[in-house]
């Protein structure tokens, strides 16, 4: 009963929405605000309704019900409750149930707010959310249903084969949504893009409208790749964060896109220039984030034939192509209207150094996506498949990275219009002079990496200039007797009066922050595995690890834990012990988890090799020494700080 | 995922075969675990999708390491073991695709394209520069300032409107 009323209700949903689109479109020609109004309301039910069905899914996976497959593949009787409803996204239907339930609250999110402001470029939107609602919804519809019965004749399963437990990780219960909300949210901004395209406002007034959801979007996307990061260090157990998986670029594809937008949008406002280029970025962010969908859900990974046989890989196809080819017809078509005189004065103008930048973001979105995607190209034409793996994206983007951070040490000097040399030179030389310090400081502690030595010297200019720009502003305010502020106070109020722009500098901060925890995994990471017994000592990097005991028991939801314990030591002083663990769950599933000791210098990071085999006498043991990796983490959290000062509300607007 | 199984099943089968004549414990024969991984974490196990072959789970991959520590033990050098996986299991065991053939489109086709991008940049910069180009290069040579020369000034400009509307 339950299960069909679910999907009864999707069907309804997937009419509605279908409904919506058409009385949409044909209003608009016939210019009728009866039929746009009924559109609008038709999109606004769609929340509601898919709220419903996924309330009933939710009732469903926590009841046990296993007469429903997908509750039968995700869920089993041993999950807590709050596992059982973030199954939810846990595997191929729900998910694409949740990436509908998303564009729906946010085209809702739209339509309620913005409506009279903007009743030229709003149906449009609508139409361009709605038809991508419609084809997410007709993908449960049509060929993964939620609430799809176990096939009659068959008893009803007493348990269910639960969810992976890789995924029943504190970091992946929040990933999934964080990169969903990233990936959907990009649908608003390209919706508006596409609006003005179709009604020929190709002034700036979609980036202004939209510019809180891009970045909210970006906020998103970045926090979906950490969130993914941090899982993968914690949980996978293989000493690292980021091992350029397909999935893991699939993320990471609209993120450089979106990030390019967002610095060449601003020289649309500032200068009036380069409307077309913006309009190319923001249709490619959008298809890349259907592409990551498509890539991470077609099966298209693993082989092109697997591809061949998935229902949905082949659609997802068509629906890229479709999108693509509206969105350039359109913007052929108004081409010419969004020509703006162009002028670019010198080369080391703000908006000359945004250009760079956007050629330096797409020259990594080149190298990734190619590298996704030859494998495939590679297995169709050859027959036979290669891995593009690790050393091939870290050679080719490596230096490009180099090359962004150079400029963002370089771009805050500039001004928009005019900059010389001598004029950035001249702010430039004493922040240079102080970068110094970082590099020096590295070869002190017997760094001598010439890659490290430029990267630090790097990340210490971006440093030294960003925390100049803040000096700058605050001085000059609490230098004035009429603000009577204190350094402290005009810093914030600084910040507070130009959210965009400090808030876009912390982001800048933070990313050489990530830099300095990348360099010092990927230039200084080192390991070792040994086989121990009791008693044994591994030593790295200066630590050592003395093997203490080894216990074995069941958890009471059934999984037999193997845990090992280590006293971690170093010049002979006792630092900690650390419990490494191997998880065997009933259905046959392993994890392996390790035990990390971290501080703002380096990573102790020890796992029970369990694919070895584990006995009392002889126990293989890997460690991993990751230096500076922690500031990975702090930079991510400043990241989303940054974010959020720049999308919080001004206050002058508050004020109006 | 049933041929997948299938597969790997294949696949386990057929390494045991290959295997047989060594035990499953290593160790004895001198050659460490980190002169196994050394080598196995340059290599991709073609089973399980995109698992460095040190840090994969599978028995297969288990039956894989110590075939790389038989044939250290035997004195063979890290190119030749390499060698052999690619002999026995294809290219896409190797972590980048060999530089030959169609595969050499795989390190060329992206610089070809980031050039073209860097060329067509550079060319539009040119045409925008456009006829003010020689008041530029004046001001460039100091005897004009440009009006505003750094980005500290458009703080300062936004600054002193503050002031000016706290007055």
């Amino acid at each position: 009963m339950l299960p069909s009323l679910g999907y009864g209700i999707l069907v309804i949903t997937f009419l509605v929405t279908l409904y919506s689109v058409a009385i949409a479109i044909y209003g608009q020609a016939e210019k009728d605000g009866a039929m746009i109004e009924s559109a609008r309301r038709a999109m606004l039910i769609t929340l509601p309704l898919i709220t419903i069905a996924s309330a009933i899914l939710i009732y469903l996976l926590i009841n046990d019900r296993y007469e429903v497959e997908y509750v039968w593949s995700v869920t089993n009787r041993t999950m807590p409750i709050y596992l059982k409803i973030t199954a939810w996204w846990g595997g191929q239907p729900g998910s694409l149930l949740f990436w509908s339930w998303l564009l729906s609250a946010f085209t809702s999110a739209v339509t309620l707010r913005k409506w009279d402001r903007d009743r030229e470029l709003l149906p449009w939107v609508l139409v361009v959310t709605g038809t991508t609602l419609a084809f997410f919804i007709a993908l449960n519809v049509f060929y993964e249903n939620p609430f799809k019965l176990i096939p009659a004749g068959v008893p009803i399963p007493l348990d269910g084969r639960g969810l992976n437990p890789l995924l029943r990780h504190p970091g992946m219960i929040i990933h999934p949504p964080a990169q969903y909300l990233g990936f959907v949210s990009v649908t608003i901004p390209y919706a508006f893009a596409i609006a003005a395209l179709i009604t020929g406002r190709t002034d700036d007034r979609w980036t202004r409208i939209t510019r809180k959801w891009t970045l909210w979007a970006w906020l998103f996307l970045t926090l979906g790749l950490v969130l993914g990061m941090r899982w993968a260090y914690d949980v996978l157990g293989w000493g690292g964060y980021w091992g350029w998986d397909p999935v893991e670029i699939a993320a990471l594809l609209p993120w450089l896109t979106l990030t390019a937008f967002l610095h060449s949008v601003m020289i649309q406002e500032k200068r009036n220039m380069l409307k077309q280029w913006n309009m190319i970025l923001i249709i490619l962010s959008f298809a890349l984030v259907i592409f990551g969908t498509f890539l991470t859900r077609s099966g298209v990974l693993s082989s092109v034939h697997a591809f061949a046989e998935s229902e949905i890989g082949p659609l997802f196809f068509l629906f890229i192509g479709f999108t693509f080819i509206v969105s350039f017809s359109l913007l052929i078509k108004r081409w010419p209207d969004l020509k703006s005189k162009i002028e670019m004065k010198s080369m080391l103008s703000r908006e000359a150094l945004f250009l760079l930048n956007n050629l330096l973001f797409l020259s990594i979105l080149v190298i990734s996506f190619w590298g996704v995607i030859f494998p495939l190209l590679s297995e169709l034409f050859t027959g036979s498949k290669v891995t593009v793996g690790p050393p091939f994206y870290e050679r080719a983007t490596g230096p490009v990275w180099g090359a962004l951070i150079l400029l963002m040490g370089i771009a805050p000097l500039a001004a928009w219009g005019r900059s010389t040399v001598k004029t950035i030179g001249r702010a430039i030389w004493k922040p240079a002079l102080a970068a110094l310090l970082f590099p020096i400081f590295a070869l002190t502690t017997g760094i001598t990496n010439w890659i490290a030595l430029i990267g630090f010297t790097l990340i210490g200019l971006v440093i030294t200039v960003t925390v100049r720009e803040f000096w700058i502003g605050a001085n000059a305010r609490s230098k004035n007797k009429r603000l009577n502020e204190n350094l402290f106070t005009a810093l914030l109020h600084l910040i507070k009066r130009n959210r965009r722009k400090y808030g876009g500098y912390i982001v800048h901060i933070s990313m050489v922050l990530i830099g300095i925890g990348i360099l010092g995994i990927e230039l200084f990471q080192t390991d070792t595995q040994q086989h121990l017994g009791i008693g044994e000592e591994i030593n790295l990097a200066g630590y050592t690890l003395r093997y203490d005991r080894l216990d074995q028991f069941r958890h009471e939801d059934g999984r037999l834990i193997t845990r090992g314990e280590m006293a971690l030591s170093k010049d002979g002083k006792y630092i900690e012990t650390l419990a490494p663990r191997f998880d065997l769950y009933p259905d046959g599933q392993p994890m392996t988890i390790p035990a990390v000791r971290s501080t703002l210098v380096d990573d102790v990071y020890v796992i029970l090799v369990n694919w070895e085999g584990i006995t009392r006498e002889s126990t293989p043991f890997k460690v991993y020494h990751n230096p500076l990796v922690k500031w990975v983490w702090i930079g991510s959290y400043l990241f989303v700080i940054g974010i959020l000062i720049g999308v919080w509300k001004d206050e002058e607007s508050k004020e109006v | 995922m049933k041929k997948l199984n299938i597969l790997i099943l294949l696949f386990i089968i057929i390494s045991l075969f290959a295997v047989m004549p060594v035990s499953a414990q290593g160790g004895d024969d001198g050659v460490s675990d980190d002169e196994v991984n050394a080598i196995a974490r340059d290599l991709f196990c073609p089973v399980c999708e995109n698992t460095p072959l040190d840090v994969c789970e599978t028995q297969a991959c288990k039956q894989w390491r110590e075939l790389i520590r038989l044939k250290l033990s035997e004195g063979q050098t890290e190119a030749e073991i390499k060698q052999y996986f690619v002999d026995n299991y294809g290219a896409r065991v190797l972590d980048e695709p060999p530089k030959e053939g169609f595969n050499l489109l795989v390190y060329f086709v992206p610089p070809a394209i980031i050039l073209v991008g860097i060329i067509v940049l550079f060319r539009a910069f040119k045409e925008w520069q456009g006829d003010d180009q020689e008041e530029y290069e004046d001001s460039s040579e100091g005897s004009i300032e440009p009006k505003r020369a750094s980005a500290d000034d458009d703080y300062m400009a936004q600054f002193e409107e503050e002031l000016k509307k706290k007055k």
